[in-house]
């Protein structure tokens, strides 16, 4: 008997061993998807050779992508095989081992439907591709047009990356400024707040767009001096003006996000407010931004192509001239080449300071 | 006059009143210990010490000067009256060095290689010199503890203010902290300290106060408090302690 309301002695009755699960439902289902994903890849393979005239490298491609898509059969049959050997077990009463074979084998009959979907997938992509008699591609992947295109395209997106580098420092400083102008304390603060506050609300309401209408148009008529700028500048000046009212935001979350116990270890130590803010609050805070604030980057570089509403000689203005000239839609698909080239790389460097900035803290 | 006057201070939460009028004199190169449950405000009144929370009533002073109020310069308070919390609150972005060498670079007018010298003869003093590069995140709770002394230590204040600073501590690390405060007990810094280790308040404090609901219920030496308390509540308090094996 025990001794303690907190404890009692009923037991649950004791456990029924597990059966092993079935696996055959499993494999068919693998191998199903495997020969469906074969036929697309071989129908898919045909067409990429028709297009090219059958052409020795579309030939090859073709080849290695049929082989490819064959892939997913060996798992197949090790699901299969397993499913035998399971059987076998059972026969032989040998539970233990049955559960591990039947576990081993449904792992390989999910990896056959995992690579057959991808599969799937891409052959389906590539026959979309080649879908009208090859009208998609001929619509958005024209070598000729891409090679006509390229010199002006590039030289052209170098205005892009130069707009957007230069707005993410403006950013940088002025979504800064905004959110401590949103904390600053007492009474005296308050009219300031405010201001910031009515800001934030106002230009994240505003369509990027318009902003940008607005200012390249707007700014030489309300000031004349402005007439003589680059509108390029002016570029910068509106998007730098929506993006702040953005990444304010973020820095305020994550100046909000230290705990205070932060804050009252600086000032205990007679660090006055702005010294706190400096050394110990947005050193914090913008480390741990840095993801979202990337986020807002990636989005402001995309929006550069928003200069092209305001005649600005940017990558998508050019593009839209060559699509024209042409009456092909391929130059377009280069500008979205170009953006995915720059943005990707960006994504994995930043991935690679959260990292680093981690191992250092944990001392590894 | 006393080194350290805490006069008639009320603090309020809203309606709610943590501190309900409490007057104590902390003498030069005293000791004073604070002990209570929890939520009778020991940690609130060191936080008012220290300025980190507003009063609504009374007085504190140091050296007749009055601290509290409007027009103090808090920022010159606090570098002579440094604190250290429970959770040490080291900010995780610095190097146990520049922990240590903030505030004295930072506000009192240190030169770098000055701040260092001083911060590393610190950090020696407590066995943590090999660890003045490391990170917070990278170190044991009694060596974070150890470093947030340092770092209060560093701007040299004239009272130290202790906030159940071995709550948070594994039993094993706690001696280490201890072994600490005792020698600043013994070189004669004045300090003020919220614990909850009776053995320990004991053996240093040269004043004992119980805090009950945000008053001082009973005040004297250690001796008196713990082996003849005149308070019902006192006694309560003291005989939990007991019963959980912490005295």
């Amino acid at each position: 008997m025990s001794a303690s309301g907190l404890v009692t002695d009923e037991l649950q009755p004791p456990p029924t061993p597990s059966q092993p699960r079935p696996v055959v439902g499993l494999a068919v289902v693998g191998l199903l998807l495997a020969l469906v994903g074969i036929a697309l890849t071989v129908i898919a393979a045909l067409r990429l050779r028709d297009y090219n005239n059958d052409g020795v490298i579309s030939t090859i491609v073709g080849v290695v992508l049929v082989l490819l898509s064959l892939y997913p059969l060996l798992p197949a049959a090790k699901a299969f095989a397993g499913d035998r050997e399971r059987s076998r077990l059972l026969r032989d009463d040998k539970l233990v081992p049955a559960r591990r074979a039947s576990a081993a084998a449904r792992e390989e009959a999910q990896i056959a439907m995992g690579y057959s979907v991808a599969a799937i997938i891409l052959a389906g992509f590539l026959l979309m591709a080649f879908a009208n008699d090859g009208g998609v591609a001929h619509t958005f992947f024209t070598r000729s047009a891409w090679n006509a295109s390229f010199d002006e395209m590039i030289h052209a997106f170098w205005t892009n990356i130069w707009v957007a580098v230069v707005a993410q420092v403006f950013v940088l400083i002025f979504g800064l400024l905004l959110a401590i102008m949103r904390m600053l304390p007492g009474r005296a603060g308050a009219p300031l707040r405010l201001i910031a506050l009515v800001y934030c609300d106002i230009f994240r309401a505003i369509p990027a767009i318009v902003t940008i209408l607005l200012i390249v148009f707007g700014a030489p008529l309300a000031f004349p001096s402005a007439a003589n700028w680059n509108p390029v500048w002016l570029g910068i000046v509106s998007l730098s003006m929506t993006y702040s009212a953005y990444v304010a935001e973020v820095y305020r979350a994550g100046l909000a996000s230290i705990h205070p116990s932060q804050s009252a270890a600086a000032r205990s130590l007679g660090l006055s407010y702005t010294q706190t803010l400096r050394t110990v609050l947005v050193p914090q805070a913008v480390r741990r931004v840095i993801p979202p604030l990337l986020n807002d980057f990636i989005s402001l570089q995309k929006d550069t192509a928003l200069l092209s509403t305001a005649a600005i000689a940017e990558v998508v203005l050019v593009s839209k001239l060559w699509e024209s000239n042409l009456f092909n839609l391929s130059p377009i698909t280069l500008a979205a080449a170009f953006f995915i080239v720059i943005t990707i790389p960006q994504a994995r460097f930043v991935d690679y300071l959260i990292d680093r900035d981690a191992a250092r803290r944990k001392g590894a | 006059m006393a080194f350290l006057e805490i006069d008639d201070v009320h603090k309020s939460y809203g309606h709610h009143e943590v501190l309900k009028g409490v007057s104590l004199n902390v003498e030069r190169h005293e000791v004073v210990c604070l002990i209570g449950a929890s939520g009778s405000g020991k940690s609130t009144l060191l936080r008012c010490v220290n300025a980190l929370e507003e009063i609504q009533g009374g007085e504190i002073r140091i050296e007749g000067d009055t601290v509290t109020g409007a027009g103090v310069d808090l920022n010159a308070l606090r570098r002579d009256v440094g604190i250290v919390f429970q959770s040490y609150n080291l900010f995780p972005h610095m190097s146990v060095l520049d922990n240590v060498m903030l505030a004295p670079t930072r506000v009192g007018g240190a030169s770098k290689s000055e701040a260092r010298e001083r911060a590393m003869q610190l950090l020696d003093s407590v066995g943590m010199q090999d660890k003045a590069k490391s990170y917070p995140d990278m170190l044991s709770g009694g060596q974070q503890q150890r470093a947030a002394i340092v770092r209060a230590l560093a701007m040299q204040p004239r009272v130290m203010l202790l906030d159940e600073i071995t709550a948070a501590l594994d039993p094993e690390l706690v001696g280490d902290v201890l072994e600490i405060v005792r020698e600043l007990a013994h070189g004669g810094l004045t300090m003020l300290l919220a614990t909850h280790e009776m053995g320990f308040a004991k053996e240093v404090a040269s004043q004992v106060c119980f805090l009950d609901a945000g008053s001082i219920l009973e005040r004297g030496s250690a001796q008196q408090i713990f082996e003849e308390p005149r308070e019902e509540r006192t006694q309560q308090f003291l005989s939990r302690v007991v019963k959980s094996g912490r005295l």
